[in-house]
């Protein structure tokens, strides 16, 4: 319970500072804290795969294209300087909601079950809920379909990503000429 | 020991909520687009912590297809902001208007 209020109060802290920060390097750090906390709270929920996933895909991946694009975009004149900002105007009515939100769902989920917290030495091993060969097996006996679709989506990402952002579309070869119309050529329509 | 896991779900709900605050109110286009990651991990946290409840891998299954989602959406907004600022060197969400009917 200690480790999930140290590990709940991290999440929130480092996505507020994220979302307040002044420059996007700054939102960078607290994302990336963010991630790796959110990847320990999967550890205590018994994903560990999922935890590793996390780690490798979003602070490993995501996270240095983010780096690699405020690099790139900031190198040259003064870019993204913030602005006058929504902040002031938004944050009283969303915290309202927020916090009405989350009390409704605590009031609402007060009697459900409890989550027993990992146990160490518990995981990792086969036939354990939450480890690799168990994901491994759900994933690649029951969800085929779906991990196809990944497949099918990261495809389709890769080749819209090449296509925006790639060089300038090379010149078309000069087009032929048309062909001469068999039909004669078409009376304009009356209006 | 346990945690209830009504606890796991209002921290999720907490973190989504902060993440469209800062969707809505960023003008920052990278800002804005981790403001959108924090929401996919959001939403993660409540399926992980679904899944451990009722023993259902199936929670997993939808977190990988989750972060593949992520994965491709941060890459394709980010090479739109890269292709953007090339042409124009906008400051602002706002200011980029060009698909306004």
């Amino acid at each position: 319970m200690i480790g999930f209020a140290v590990l709940a109060l991290l999440l929130i802290a480092s996505a507020i500072f994220t979302v307040t920060a002044r420059k996007p390097v700054y939102s960078v750090v607290g994302l990336l804290v963010n991630f790796v906390a959110l990847a320990a709270t999967y550890l205590t929920l018994q994903a560990e795969f999922l935890a590793v996933i996390q780690i490798v895909v979003y602070s490993g991946a995501i996270l240095i294209l983010f780096v690699f694009v405020i690099a790139l975009l900031s190198s040259g004149t003064k870019a993204f300087d913030i602005g006058p900002d929504r902040m002031p105007r938004v944050v009283w009515p969303a915290l309202l909601f927020g916090i009405v939100g989350a009390g409704g769902i605590a009031f609402a989920a007060v009697r459900t079950v409890t989550v027993p917290v990992a146990v160490a030495g518990q995981t990792g091993q086969a036939g354990v809920f939450g480890s690799v060969a168990d994901f491994g097996n759900a994933l690649f006996l029951q969800n085929i379909l779906p991990f196809e679709v990944t497949a099918f989506i990261l495809m389709v990402a890769v080749i819209g990503v090449v296509l925006l952002a790639g060089d300038e579309i090379p010149p078309r070869r000069r087009p032929r000429r048309p062909r001469e119309s068999i039909s004669p050529p078409r009376e304009p329509i009356a209006r | 020991m346990n945690v209830p896991a009504a606890a796991y779900v209002v921290l999720s709900a907490i973190l989504f909520f902060i993440g469209i605050v800062g969707v809505i109110a960023r003008r920052n286009p990278l800002i804005q687009l981790m403001s959108i990651e924090l929401l996919f991990n959001s939403a993660n946290l409540a399926l992980v912590a679904f899944a451990r409840t009722w023993d259902a891998n199936v929670g997993h299954i939808f977190v990988f297809l989750v972060v593949t989602v992520a994965a491709a959406e941060a890459a394709i907004g980010l090479a739109i902001v890269a292709i953007v600022f090339r042409r124009t060197t906008f400051v602002d969400v706002d200011e980029v208007a060009t698909l306004k009917g």
